[in-house]
């Protein structure tokens, strides 16, 4: 069965308006907007705006000259499909699993289920009474395959219902826009002078994979499209399934103002939790506190462990260091907790305090108690990056991120211990014109080179970088008293891309 | 007469000692004159490390300490930790993977604190962490956070849990503190490689053992050739003596 919401947009602006069709504000000119890169377009218009000629994908300014009393409210697109997405898990009312059609249709699979409403019409009869008594303006179909479906809800009769045989001659005169087709292939059709479904099948098939043999997606290849439609070749749907976060809240009989006794209720809150993740079988990765205060304003506080845990004097301590700067006001009477995050974790010994104390924390409640303190990007491991350039061969990634298959590293000859963030730059004199320095001054000190090995030449990354950027000379040095140091001339004197070559100190050796 | 036996006497008249501490000292009275060696099983669980701060010394020795420490506990695979507080991490940069030992390289977990005391607090976590193998801390400088209230924290953190703490100090005064060994270390000029006489070869420190626990102090010239910490044995100092007449003019006297 196919659903298709024709007006969705402007049926939830009525629902969050409260006003019914053509009815309070809805009786003026009215039109949905969307910021676009050549100004605001128009998204969806009702049927007052409409009547005045104002169109749907028209500049705004073209359609208030048509109309200079348009009422204009700004689009919802992200919020129009959490709402597509409700009303798909809603939909399975209908059938075992539903599919989103975006941006306004809906595909449910009724198979072996319309018996259980009397039959396929009584079925498409139950869904538009309750699409209509939501306040939401459909039309659906019934049909073997999904294709099908789809075509019926926006090109057929309202309410079709399509019987396996003789499929192709209830649909050929159906649009070729039904195929569910790009703008582009569809202006391509009508040139071709093809404008229904039967033109095309009256088509032979050699003529029309000869024609789309480049096409390889199924919106750009009619054939394959019209394959789907009469359900010669599978349409795999992705199907939507609900997943219910565990969430468990306290509504307080008096408003809370004080520490301690939000601790006790978070306390209360993570043995709840836990109890309602181990029932599940999983651990929270991420954790979201809520705390309503007296006043209707919320406070949030969100969490992430390095691995799932359920815990809750762990979660406790993870919560004590971020409820510091919480402004009660005139008192929180309402706490939740909810883990939007969850993996399998089983059952394991319980982790009691007195062992911890004894035996030392793991390494993940280690990384947690870390990272909640100094902040995401304080810590991380290293780990290499298939590059020559220096800075570029280690990437920094979390503590216990899964660390990605490797074949091997890139084998250098002698890299430094540490280096710094930013090569710094370096004063030189030279003993020889072109050559390595003598001496050098960095950060107030002068170093007379002892000893070297170079040039280590390591060229630009080409593939990514401009073509002005110049090499590198590395070489590796060791002063009068025994410091080994990193340095590289930036570029050469004739390489033709800036002035003479400046040097830079970049690491450390050991 | 000194620090370390004054405090010796103190430990014997307060009997009620944490488990960790009597551990810490009972081998001292057995080993009271040794003196130390690259490779020698220390009981000490908290060394600091004095060095300058812009050259990888200070994080080089620390780390070659570790990894000798380290060989008496072998195939030891669990990660472990280095904690850099923003002045050390500008004044002597970053750790590198490519350059940190072979078998070191991929159990690195690097910590950056913004303050000192964010990297004290990392220290302490990293030390109550069973699942470490070490912990590298560096701090520059002496600040206010690390006074010797921090310091003993941490070394009570160390041997109970019984995680070693490496301790690098970079340009600070010796002030006072409650590391078990404190080293002052500086570059050393390294041996000339076979091949290329002209190229620095493997690393070379001096190294200055200036308090210890259950060694006798020293000066070494310790020497990481690739796989374990020697100490090379040191110039003989011929004092005031004077010097062979290749390195004066003779008129000089």
């Amino acid at each position: 069965m196919a659903i298709w919401c024709a007006d969705l947009a402007l049926d939830r602006w009525r629902l969050a308006e409260g006003c019914r069709r053509g009815q309070g504000s809805d009786a003026a000119p009215l039109a949905l907007i969307a910021e676009t890169a050549h100004g605001p377009r128009i998204a969806a218009v009702n049927i007052a705006g409409a009547e005045q000629g104002v169109r749907t994908g028209a500049m705004l300014a073209d359609a208030r000259t048509l109309c200079p009393s348009l009422a204009v409210r700004p689009a919802d697109p992200a919020g129009d499909l959490a709402f597509l997405e409700a009303l798909a898990l809603w939909a399975q009312r209908w059938g075992p699993w539903s599919a989103l059609d975006p941006p306004d249709g809906l595909i449910v699979d009724t198979t072996g289920a319309a018996h259980l409403f009397g039959g396929e019409a009584a079925l498409l009869a139950d869904a538009r009474a309750q699409l209509r008594r939501r306040g939401l303006l459909a039309r659906v179909a019934m049909a073997p395959t999904a294709g099908a479906a789809w075509a019926l809800a926006h090109y057929g009769p309202d309410g079709a219902v399509l019987e396996g045989e003789a499929m192709l001659e209830r649909l050929g005169p159906l649009p070729v826009a039904a195929l569910r087709l790009d703008d582009e292939v569809l202006l391509l059709l009508r040139r071709l002078g093809l404008k229904r479904i039967e033109d095309l099948a009256g088509i032979g098939r050699e003529a029309l994979a000869r024609r789309f043999r480049t096409r390889r997606a199924p919106a750009a290849n009619p054939l394959v499209r019209l394959d789907q439609l009469l359900g010669r070749v599978p349409e795999p749907l992705l199907p939507v399934i609900g997943q219910e976060q565990p969430m468990v809240q306290r509504r307080l009989m008096e408003p809370i103002r004080h520490r301690s006794l939000l601790d006790r209720v978070l306390a209360d809150l993570a043995e709840d939790m836990a109890r309602a993740l181990e029932a599940r079988g999983e651990g929270a990765r991420r954790l979201e506190l809520a705390a309503w205060k007296v006043d209707g304003d919320v406070l949030a506080r969100r969490l992430e462990m390095a691995a799932a845990t359920r815990d809750p004097a762990h979660v406790c301590r993870l919560f004590a260091a971020r409820l510091d700067d919480l402004d009660a006001g005139f008192g929180i009477e309402l706490v939740r907790l909810i883990a939007p995050w969850t993996e399998p974790l089983a059952l394991a010994q319980a982790d009691l305090d007195a062992a911890a104390e004894r035996h030392g924390t793991s390494l993940a409640a280690c990384m947690d108690r870390l990272t909640v303190r100094l902040g995401e990007g304080a810590v991380r491991r290293p780990l290499p990056r298939a590059s020559h350039l220096p800075e570029r061969a280690q990437r920094w990634t979390p503590p216990l991120a899964p660390q990605p298959g490797l074949q091997e590293d890139f084998a250098f000859h002698e890299r430094p211990l540490k280096l710094l963030d930013r090569p710094e730059p370096i004063a030189v004199i030279y003993e020889a014109p072109d050559g390595l320095p003598r001496l050098f001054r960095w950060r107030g000190g002068v170093h007379e080179i002892a000893r070297a090995e170079g040039p280590e030449r390591i060229a630009p990354e080409w593939w990514r970088e401009r073509s002005t950027v110049r090499l590198r000379d590395y070489y590796r040095i060791e002063d009068s008293t025994g410091r080994r140091y990193w340095i590289y001339r930036h570029g050469l004197a004739t390489d033709g891309r800036g002035d003479a070559p400046e040097w830079f100190l970049q690491g450390f050796c050991a | 007469m000194n620090r370390i036996e004054a405090c010796s006497e103190v430990h014997v008249l307060s009997p009620p000692l944490p488990a960790g501490l009597r551990r810490g000292s009972a081998p001292r009275v057995l080993s009271k004159s040794a003196r130390w060696k690259p490779g020698i099983a220390a009981s000490c669980r908290h060394t600091e490390v004095f060095a300058s701060g812009g050259e990888a010394t200070g994080a080089a020795l620390a780390l070659a300490l570790a990894r000798d420490a380290l060989h008496a506990e072998a195939e030891d695979q669990r990660p472990w930790l280095w904690v850099q507080d923003k002045a050390a991490l500008r004044l002597s940069g970053r750790p590198y993977r490519p350059g940190l030992p072979e078998h070191l390289r991929h159990r690195l977990i690097h910590v950056a604190a913004n303050t000192p005391e964010d990297a004290l607090f990392a220290l302490e976590e990293g030390l109550r962490c069973r699942d470490l193998a070490f912990v590298i801390g560096e701090i520059a400088g002496n600040p206010r956070a690390l006074d010797f209230t921090a310091s003993r924290r941490l070394s009570l953190a160390a041997e109970k849990h019984g995680t070693a703490l490496w301790l690098v100090r970079l340009d600070a005064r010796t002030d006072l503190g409650s590391a078990r060994m404190r080293w002052r270390a500086a570059a050393a000029a390294s041996p000339p490689p076979r091949w290329n006489p002209q190229a620095p070869g493997q690393p070379a420190w001096q190294a200055e053992l200036f308090r210890a626990h259950t060694f006798q102090p020293g000066h070494w010239t310790l020497r990481d050739d690739g796989n374990a910490l020697v100490a090379a044995p040191v110039a003989p100092d011929h004092g005031d003596l004077v010097r062979g007449s290749g390195a004066r003019s003779l008129a000089a006297g």
